[in-house]
């Protein structure tokens, strides 16, 4: 019962986060610095959810080459970058990852 | 029939259903493993499934499965999801000037569907081909693709359960799914200082509660782009 409250709070809170400046459009003009700002949105916020799950994905930041994750998302990186491609993306890291652990 | 397959609403429905297809391939791991992580913190297999279509954001459902595991507080559980769902805001202002003109009706549910994954498919997508009549039947068939892959993921989750060993590291291809979205927009100084800058304070902010070094290093990110433009 108390996770129900909890799911439907949080929910209800996660939806509002969502529709706050969707519902201001239209009816509100956003100021220019506001704008321009937003177009880092993307690399900022992935970036944030990316680097810490790759360097320090036990909790503890691991900068060495024993960090199979830091190696094998480096790759992933690389392939990302050459060709824009995200299924490549995904496989490459995920056999590089799988293979480090393998042969380790 | 003919006449409604080559629709521009049906043809950018199924645009940006194909758009986000790669990325299911990353997310539908990570949904079955929050079922089985859901069931390992005992929570219902009911409750688990309704927490994928209400709350409907994987990294808070994660971390709520955790605080159920730890007897954490009600109101420590909302506050928490509240916080690593702010990034939300920066998506829903980013796109929000693409949809301004869109009914009430439609703005509802895009928000619903606002996730990672269907935001940075949609926002590239009117990046490069503005806002055209039916642009908002692309962001719908992303975000729809998405949604179902949710709940389907997280129901198989449930259902196979501990069978998926941890040692396929099963998990790894969320982060996959967001280097693939992020590298292809590193084409200048400024985004590419903004990934860094975010990234390196998203490191340094692991400690914080609530991941709330999520939310300070997206900022910093914001700001370290603003400044990289400015010296162009």
């Amino acid at each position: 019962m108390r996770l129900w409250l909890v799911m439907i709070i949080g929910g209800l809170l996660t939806y509002l986060i969502r529709l706050s400046f969707i519902a201001l459009s239209g009816k509100v003009e956003f100021p220019a610095w506001l704008q321009r700002s937003l177009r880092y949105v993307p690399p900022a916020v992935l970036s944030a959810i990316i680097f810490p799950e790759i360097l320090a994905h036990t909790g503890k930041l691991d900068l060495t080459l024993t960090n199979d994750r830091l190696i094998a998302g480096i790759l992933a990186a690389l392939v990302g970058w050459k060709t824009h491609n995200t299924l490549l993306t995904i496989v490459v890291g995920m056999a590089s990852l799988l293979l480090l652990q393998t042969i380790r | 029939m003919k006449d409604s397959l080559s629709s521009p609403r049906l043809s950018q429905f199924w645009a940006g259903l194909k758009a986000e297809l790669p990325l299911l391939l990353g997310v539908f791991p990570f949904g079955m493993i929050y079922g089985v992580l859901a069931l390992e913190a005992g929570i219902p297999a009911s409750a688990a499934q309704a927490m994928s279509a209400i709350v409907f954001a994987g990294s808070s459902q994660f971390v709520t499965t955790q605080l159920v595991g730890n007897g954490t507080p009600a109101l420590v559980m909302v506050l928490t999801i509240f916080i690593v769902n702010l990034r939300h805001a920066l998506y829903s202002a980013s796109i929000a000037p693409y949809i301004s003109k869109l009914s009430a009706g439609w703005k509802a549910l895009l928000a619903y569907l606002l996730t990672d994954e269907a935001y940075a498919i949609a926002i590239i997508h009117y990046d490069q081909d503005g806002t055209k009549p039916a642009s908002h039947w692309f962001f719908l068939g992303a975000g729809l693709a998405l949604w179902s892959t949710w709940q389907v993921s997280t129901a198989v989750g449930l259902l196979v359960g501990a069978v998926i060993p941890a040692a396929w590291s099963l998990d790894f291809t969320l982060s996959l799914t967001f280097i693939a979205l992020v590298m292809p927009l590193m084409k200048d100084k400024p985004n590419l200082g903004a990934a860094l800058a975010a990234g390196i304070v998203a490191v340094l902010g692991i400690g914080l509660p609530y991941k709330l070094g999520l939310v300070a290093a997206a900022l910093v990110g914001i700001l370290v782009g603003l400044l990289l433009e400015k010296w162009k």
